[in-house]
This record gives C-alpha cells, structure tokens and sequence, in this order.
C-alpha cells in the first residue's frame, strides 16, 4: 500500500497529483506510471549556474538624444550551455517609458535588445517548466550603458558589459525533470541518495529540428565575462586559515590569562 | 494695579476728582456683581463674549410678594416604622407649610430576602451542613443588613466564611424560586437560577487575589521574569517546530519538544515566513536551530537563488550578533580581501563563505573574552601592586597588540590595504609580528599556507 502519511511537500497548486507523494525512504519503484513521474526526490537538489546581464554599444554618430545606446540584457547558462532545458520562458519587466514594457521570450537565447539613454532596474522573472517549478523565480539587473570609468572615451566597438553570476537552486525535484536533464551540460547534476535510480532519459524532441538555444557562439559571447570558482575559493580557504590560527592563538592567550588571574584572585 | 502697589510706585497719577468720577466707571466696567475680582481675573480679566453667569442670577432676592418664615415643626417619614416623633426646620411660605412626605424618604430601599416556610425547608431545603435555626438566622440576618454578607458573616452566631453564608443563602433561596414557580421555564430567565453561585471558585478567586495582594516587590519581580522567560520557551518552541529535520539535534530543554514536532507529519509552513526566524529565538536556543530553519523554509521555497540563500544563512548565523559585531566582520573580510558577496555563488563557496563568516564571529567573540579576562587581571594586579606599574603596562600592551594583530597579519594584497594598516598602528610601535611583510606585498592567488 502506499503510505499515504505526508503531505507537506505536495504543492497546493499542482492539480494533476492524484497520488500523495511518498517520502523518500519508502521509495517503491515501479508502482505507477503517474506517481513516478510526480515524485519528489527529498534532500536533493539541483542547481543551474546561470549569467545574467547586459552589454550595452555606445551608438556613436548615430546617436540621438533618447537613443544613444543600444543594449541587450540577457540571461544565459554560465557555461553558455541552453537553459530551454529548464526555463521555459523569460519576462523581461522594462522601465514603464518603454512602449510595452513587458516583453516576453519564449525561447532560448533568453534575451532582449533594444535602444535608450537610461539606466534602470529591471526585473526578469523565470518560468519553468512544469516539471521543474510551478513557481517563478525573479532576478534584478541594473541596466548599465555608461562605463565605470568616465574619463575614457566611449567606443562603439567596445560594449560596456555587466554580467552577474547566480545558481538558481532547485529543491525536492520531481524525478522526471531529473531524469529528462540527466545528462544535460545545462545543469549542475546531484549526487541522488543511495537506493534512488533514475527512468533513462527519454528525449522527447528531436535536437536538430530546434532553435540552437545555447550560447557558445552568440555575437555577443566574445564579451561574456568568465566566473571561475577556483579564486574565490582559494581566497576563502587562504582567509579561513588565517582566522583560525588567529583563533587558536587567541584560545591560547585566553588560557594563559586564566592561568594568571587564578593566582591573584584570592586575595 | 497690585503691582504697582507692591513696587510702591505711585498709582496713574490723575488728579483727584477725576479719580472719583472714573473710578466708578472703571469699577463697573472692570468687574461685575458677584465674584471677587481675583476670581474674575481667571476667567480672562474682561468682559467675556458671552456673558458665561448670568448676572442677574447672582445676589437673587426671592420675590417680594411672598412671605417666608422659618419654623421648628414636626415631621414623618414613610421610612420609619416606630412612632418616633422628629422635628426639623421647614421653610413656610405664606403661612402654609410644606406637604408630603419626607423627601429622603424615597432612598430607603431594600432588598427582597426570600422567606420560606417551615414545610418548605422540610420539603427542598435542608442540608448537612446546615440546621434549620442557622439558615432562619442566616436569612433574618440577610434582612437586616441588607445582603451585606461581610456584616453578616460577623454577626453569625457560630463561625461560617461568607463564602459558606452566600452559598448557602443563593442555593436556599434557588431552590425556593424554581419550588414555587408554576413551570421552570418561567424562573429560568431569574438571575439566581442563571448563575449558580459556585463556591469553590469564589474561595480560590479571592484566595489567589490576597496572594497576589500581598506579594512583595521581591516576589513581583521574580513573577515577571518567569513570565518573560514563559514566553520566550514558548516562541522558541514554535520556531523550533518549524525545522523539518527530525534528526537534527537542537540542544537544551528545546530539544525534545522540536523533535517530536519536526518529525509530526503534515507541518506545513507557510512560505511566506522566508526571514530566518532568529529574533524570536532566545539566545539559549543556538544557532542550529535558526540554521534548521532557514534550511526549511528554503526547501518551502522550491526555487531561489544561491545568493539569496547565503543571505539568509549569514542573517540566520548573525543573529545573535549586534550591528556592530555584523560591522566588524565585514571589516574583517575586507580585511582578509575577500568579497562581502561571492562574484561567484557556487555551492561550494558559499558554503566556504558562510564558514569563514562564523569563524570571524568566534574570532571577535575571543578577543573580546581576551580584553575582558585581562582587564579583570589587570584590576586585580592594580589593587594588590600598586607600585608594579611594569605589568600592568605589559597586559595593557597585549591587549592593544591583540586589537591591531589582526590587521597586521591579514593585511595582504595591495597597496591601499597596507595604508590602512598603517594608519592605525600607534607611534613607535612597529610591527611586531615578523610574518607580515614577508606576506604584505603579494598578491592574493599566490599565498601559500606555507606563509602563514
């Protein structure tokens, strides 16, 4: 029988569950065709590296007073990898000037080029796919146009670019969505706990007949900024070394101190 | 005027027949019949608007046409029973005095004390606890003193609490009306057979409130602390309860509580609740509580974001921590050179970063422990060796040396970092501790540990 005990992890708004999902533990493979696909993997999680951002030309000549940049704010894999296999579509929320200030992508390259003057924030929202997330996640850029540096002369050659890294973590995935992304270069794949095994990985849509989604060779990708995780965490390993000796030298002194004041205390 | 009067300075010098022929003027004009001057002064000194008494109220002499005297008479009251003769003074007008009855008399009220027959006491009312001559004089008394039970209870014959005498005198006189009335539903609307007087209650009411009378301040106090320290378990319960982990060890009496509520099924969060619920958390409840729950409500969140998440963390694993204790520690990662936000969020540098921030708490939490247990050997020093002025220089020099180590050794990297440092090294103290030039002026990617 399935233990039908929990229901905390169901999502309120996911009609199509018939059957309460199943703690991971009592994991019964095989059972049917729907609750496996339903399944939620608990203490797993899944992450997609993505790079958000915009890289902006300087319109030179052709500049006029309200269009003297043009700009794209994108968001793309870290590794310029498709993200259609996650997102199924972006919102990108302009500044209200803008004629129709919600512009929806429905495909990869999730990006959206247009011309102005001005600096603003904007608001891209994710929608997953169904399998992934009911909810959307929402990230904020701040458009740049104008170099950090404002003595240098602007080029119209050279973009100012302004990317941010960030993983958008998934927790508890379905096993569908992890069994379609299994190998996709997209998405950063988890150790599954012992004793889970995935369906093999259908694919469902013929790879040649879409869109290239990925961005390796975007005009633009000569400009993407590299994120390497290796300095930052060499920087932190070096700086955690230091606070610790620090610490042990301090527990140290605190016990010397102690000694010290033992002595003259009864007085 | 009075002033004037009080400095002596001569009056507004008029010559003296005008004064008299203004004076009156001014006096009529100044303040009316009636009230005294200073008391007119109160209300504003001049004349109101509004005239706010009515002057011709003031000094009213009653109409002429009548004729009043004043007379020593005779007088009844429907409040009385016996005979006694009174007398008062009575206005008479016209030779006519005054009719009707005494005009005090309407105040005399009194209460409707059920009386019961004796086959009625036999029939409903009789009690253990009570012998007919009790109730009789319980009830005879309730008349006299008009259900003022405290005057009754001292005037009972043997010794009853008024709690005893009330519940007896309510259940008797009960018992009474729902006897006599022709259907119960009639009396069911009569107050003493809506609510019973319940004894039990009414001693310990008034047992609890003497006791809460009577505390002393000490006690007061103590009370209020119990209270405060109530509520805080109970807050930290249900923050505890809202870590899912059932095998996460939260310490101290917290501990059983949250996992037995951990573990309950169907504990739904609201998603809502994001912010680490760490304010609410007495201090006692540690940090892996608030850690296990931030843990949770990411997990509620389904999707975020890796920055987003460390946020949270940081705030769960500083929230014991005051602004400036937070001030410091991101001093201190500058200090160290790293980025108070990761450029690059991957799991493992958060994890790296967040680790790196706790230890600098710990670090500052030591340093702090360290000035406070030398200080406290300094004053002991002080107090025995007040002529050693060498030691007490010395430990003062090491706590000094502690608050500057750390930017002395971390400093690394950069031109502007080692400015820093130098402006907040003393006069004649150079650097004393050797490790740090060797490590000042290279960049950060080819520190080695070997270095340190």
């Amino acid at each position: 029988m399935i233990d039908t005990s929990l229901s905390k992890k169901k999502d309120p708004d996911q009609p199509e569950i018939s059957l309460p999902t199943l703690k991971s533990q009592r994991t019964k493979m095989g059972k049917s065709e729907d609750s496996e696909k339903k399944k939620k993997i608990k203490d797993v999680e899944i992450s997609v590296p993505i790079v958000y951002g915009n890289a902006a030309f300087w319109l030179g000549k052709k500049a006029s007073e309200y269009q003297s940049h043009r700009w794209t704010v994108y968001v793309r894999g870290a590794t310029n990898e498709d993200l259609s296999v996650v997102v199924k579509r972006a919102v990108f929320q302009l500044h209200s000037s803008f004629n129709n200030p919600t512009r929806v992508v429905e495909s990869a390259p999730f990006e959206l080029s247009e011309s102005g003057w001005g600096e603003f924030e904007i608001a891209i929202t994710l929608f997953f796919h169904n399998d992934v997330c009911e909810k959307p996640l929402n990230l904020y850029h701040h458009l740049k146009l104008y170099p950090e540096d404002e003595s240098g002369p602007m080029s119209t050659k050279k973009p100012v670019v302004v990317e941010s890294y960030d993983e958008v973590v998934f927790t508890e995935p379905s096993e569908s969505f992890l069994a379609r992304v299994q190998n996709h270069p997209a998405v950063t794949f988890p150790r599954l706990p012992a004793g889970v095994t995935l369906p093999p990985s259908v694919s469902t849509e013929d790879e040649s007949k879409k869109k290239r989604g990925d961005t390796k060779d975007h005009p633009l990708s000569q400009w993407f900024l590299n994120f390497s995780e290796a300095d930052e965490l060499l920087q932190l390993a070096a700086a955690r070394q230091q606070v610790q000796a620090h610490i042990a030298k301090l527990r140290r002194q605190i016990s010397l101190t102690d000694g010290q004041n033992q002595q003259f205390k009864p007085l | 005027m009075d002033a004037k009067d009080i400095l002596g300075l001569p009056k507004t010098p008029l010559p003296i027949p005008q004064e008299k022929k203004s004076r009156p003027q001014k006096d009529s004009q100044r303040k009316p019949d009636g009230i005294s001057r200073e008391v007119y002064a109160l209300t504003g000194g001049v004349a109101p608007l509004m005239p706010s008494i009515d002057v011709s109220q003031l000094k009213r002499r009653p109409p002429s046409d009548e004729k009043i005297t004043w007379q020593w008479l005779p007088f009844t009251s429907s409040a009385r029973k016996d005979d006694l003769q009174l007398y008062h003074w009575v206005r008479v007008v016209n030779g006519v005095p005054p009719t009707g009855d005494y005009s005090f008399a309407k105040y005399n009220k009194s209460v409707d004390v059920i009386r019961y027959t004796d086959e009625e006491y036999e029939k409903y009312l009789t009690d253990p606890k009570w012998t007919k001559e009790e109730t009789d004089q319980l009830f005879d008394l309730c008349e006299r003193f008009d259900l003022r039970f405290i005057i009754i209870a001292d005037r009972f014959p043997t010794h009853r609490t008024v709690e005893e005498l009330k519940d007896r005198y309510y259940s008797v006189s009960r018992a009474i009306l729902v006897a006599r009335a022709p259907s119960p539903g009639e009396v069911a609307g009569h107050p003493l057979v809506k609510e019973p007087y319940n004894v039990t209650q009414e001693t310990e009411r008034k047992r609890a409130l003497s006791m809460v009378l009577s505390q002393t301040k000490h006690q007061e106090r103590k009370d209020a602390e119990v209270l405060a320290e109530a509520k805080r378990i109970a807050e930290s319960r249900m923050a505890a309860r809202a870590a899912e982990e059932p095998d996460l060890p939260v310490p101290s009496d917290v501990g059983p509580e949250s996992a037995e509520g951990a573990v309950g099924p169907g504990d739904t969060i609201s998603p809502a609740n994001v912010q680490a619920p760490a304010a609410a958390i007495a201090p006692s409840t540690s940090v892996i509580a608030d850690n296990a729950s931030t843990l949770a409500s990411l997990r509620m969140l389904r999707v975020y974001l890796r920055t987003y998440a460390l946020e949270q963390m940081v705030q769960a694993a500083s929230s014991s921590a005051g602004l400036r204790t937070i001030k410091r520690v991101e001093q201190t990662l500058q200090d160290l050179g790293v980025n108070l936000k990761p450029k690059v969020p991957t799991k493992a540098v958060c994890a790296e970063h967040l680790e790196l921030r706790k230890e600098i708490l710990t670090l500052l939490n030591l340093q702090k422990q360290l000035q406070y247990k030398e200080a406290e050997g300094s004053s002991f020093r002080d107090g025995s060796y007040g002529d050693m002025p060498g030691t007490a220089k010395r430990s003062q020099r090491a706590a000094d040396q502690d608050r500057t180590f750390v930017p002395d050794t971390i400093s690394f990297g950069g031109d502007r970092v080692v400015k820093r440092e130098q402006k907040r090294k003393g006069p004649g103290r150079t650097s004393e501790t050797p490790s740090s030039p060797a490590g000042a002026h290279k960049r950060p990617r080819k520190m080695k540990a070997s270095d340190l």
